[in-house]
């Protein structure tokens, strides 16, 4: 029973984790807290089931395109609203209440072209198989959610911690004033985190789209909540903080379903959040950061 | 003319009631902004006030003023105890940690059965009248017009500027936060009382995270730099879904794209007496200008 539990944790928390990644990318590089990423996670969804229902895609190829398309959703909004706030050098709070702007609008828009509804993946084109192995079951679907989640998350890993660009992402989040001077083309870095940012979303509301089997305009709101729980869990900015944060998190809600009560799911995460601020400020595994004004 | 205003009164006496009760709103999280705070707690407050005002209506026979002061007096408190370990953060760190706390009422209320769980509180005897909001706006604008010229007011602008300067110019930085963190909650909570004599019916969805976020939009929208501009952005941002019901579905869509475009081209909001000033006089010039030419080539004819 624990097992089966901890394989349940494991595909929940992957894709929180997944999701609040380009979350934290954002925050740690551009230092703005996205509100828009739930809006682009949920026409992340959108995307592929149009492509599967439209083109009759498959399934992979459809998540694809769906990353691809949320990346240059994310990347106009970045070209439209967060670009002329950095070029006036706009305090925190101000691209945050755009992006709320840019969610609301987005959300609105998929509510009148999709409708209210909830809206399902054609049956049998999500994968049925399921394995088992001695008492524990495990479905295609969860598996695929594990899989690619780790196989995002290792390789965004190895991108910031080993190659030149990530050398570079790391400068700017630490300065960008300081970057832009040793020759960071720090304008193109933006853009291009805003995009994989906005794609990793995209991709996390594919893969909630099919384990759950519902795609409806509102999943991001809920979904962006639990995004704030797992950054500040995991220390804003910390990719790796993200990760591990995301999989708590999952791991606490299963738990505490299973052996506490479904009500207070929510209760854990942001009792969780508010315990860990109060403690520690800077996260569990974030260090700590003190930034005058 | 008076039936006309009959009419009218029933369509939309609770818009104009929602103006009142969203520009105190808006009121209170331009307090604790007015001290360098990002606090987005104040939707959580008010539905503090809001439950406690409401229960005291519905369970006892105690009149209106006591279950108001409830819901001042309540939210007062929960904020002082959160406030003391919660404002030692600052900047995003603070508004995120407040959100938090935003959700734990939410997820508190949901599940308490005094509180009515996700049902809510259904019949609650409806008692504000127009001239309660009338009232205790004009006294939260006259107590903030005050506290502005007051020492509490140049201390809280201080504590904006820089925190570090105004510490070490002698102000007492913490305890001066947490008076505006008070403050602010106890002016969202009244609204919050006042807004659950009039809807009828509360529910926990009603004072969760897109409240919180609609109440800082509104303060934004409208500056932040005076007492009016609140007041102005609670009241256009309430109107303007009344004003754009013929874009139907996509009538949220309209109200996003004006938030990002106000933030976008009017960085302090629609009420920026600067700028307007600055308009005025460049009108004033250029008419002047435009005489001194007349008469120039007025005289040389």
């Amino acid at each position: 029973m624990l097992e089966q539990q901890l394989i349940n944790a494991l595909s929940l928390g992957s894709v929180y984790a997944l999701f609040a990644l380009g979350f934290t990318l954002v925050f740690g590089v551009l230092g703005v807290i996205n509100l828009s990423h739930g809006a682009i996670f949920m026409l992340g969804s959108y995307v592929a089931l149009l492509l599967v229902n439209k083109f009759a895609m498959s399934l992979w190829i459809a998540m694809l395109l769906a990353m691809l398309v949320t990346g240059l959703i994310g990347l106009v909004v970045d070209f439209l609203v967060l670009r002329p706030l950095r070029k006036r050098n706009a305090p925190h709070l101000i691209p945050m209440i755009a992006t709320i702007g840019v969610a609301i609008m987005l959300t609105n828009i998929a509510q009148g072209v999709f409708g209210a509804e909830n809206k399902r993946f054609p049956f049998g084109t999500i994968p049925e198989d399921s394995f088992t192995v001695g008492n524990l079951h495990l479905t295609a679907v969860q598996l695929a959610i594990v899989l690619i989640s780790f196989v995002l998350m290792i390789i965004l890993l190895v991108v910031m911690r080993r190659t030149q660009l990530g050398r570079a992402l790391r400068a700017i989040a630490e300065s960008p004033k300081a970057a832009y001077l040793l020759g960071i083309n720090v304008e193109g870095l933006f853009f291009l985190t805003s995009f994989a940012a906005a794609a990793l979303g995209g991709a996390a509301g594919v893969l909630v789209g099919l384990s759950f089997n519902a795609i409806s305009p509102f999943m991001g709101q809920p979904m962006l909540h639990k995004g704030i729980a797992v950054i500040i869990l995991g220390g804003m900015g910390d990719i790796r903080g993200a990760m591990i944060g995301g999989l708590f998190l999952g791991f606490a809600e299963v738990m505490s379903v299973a052996y506490l009560s479904s009500d207070f799911r929510d209760a854990v995460a942001f009792g969780l959040l508010f315990l860990i601020l109060l403690v520690r400020p800077s996260g569990m595994f974030g260090k700590v950061l003190e930034r005058k004004a | 003319m008076l039936e006309w205003w009959d009419g009218f009164w029933a369509i939309y006496s609770t818009v104009i009631f929602s103006i009142g009760i969203n520009a105190m709103l808006a009121l209170s999280i331009y307090l604790t902004l007015s001290c360098g705070l990002l606090s987005l707690a104040n939707a959580a407050f008010m539905g503090i006030g809001a439950y406690a005002a409401s229960m005291i209506s519905m369970q006892t026979a105690l009149p209106f003023p006591v279950a108001l002061l409830a819901a001042a007096v309540l939210p007062a408190l929960v904020a002082m105890i959160i406030g003391i370990p919660t404002l030692r953060l600052s900047g995003v760190y603070l508004a995120m940690a407040t959100l938090g706390f935003g959700e734990v009422v939410r997820v508190v209320v949901l599940n308490l059965d005094i509180t009515g769980g996700p049902m809510g509180l259904n019949g609650i005897p409806l008692k504000t009248e127009w001239w309660h909001i009338v009232l205790l706006l004009g006294v939260t604008l006259y107590a903030l017009a005050r506290l502005r010229r007051s020492k509490i007011g140049r201390a809280f602008e201080a504590i904006k500027q820089d925190e570090t300067a105004a510490r070490l110019m002698g102000v007492n930085v913490s305890a001066y936060k947490l008076l505006a963190f008070v403050l602010g909650a106890v002016i969202a909570g009244v609204a919050g009382g006042l807004n659950a004599h009039y809807t009828f019916t509360i529910g926990p969805g009603n004072y969760a995270f897109e409240n919180a976020v609609d109440i800082l939009t509104m303060a934004v929208f409208g500056g932040t730099s005076n007492l009016i501009g609140p007041v102005i952005g609670s009241t256009t941002l309430t109107l303007l879904p009344e004003l754009m019901r013929y874009l139907k579905d996509f009538r949220l869509a309209a109200n996003g794209l004006i938030l990002i475009l106000v933030v976008l081209y009017l960085p302090k909001g629609i009420w920026d007496p600067q700028r307007i000033r600055a308009f005025w006089q460049r009108r004033a010039l250029q008419k002047a200008m435009k005489r001194n030419t007349a008469s120039n080539t007025g005289k040389a004819g």
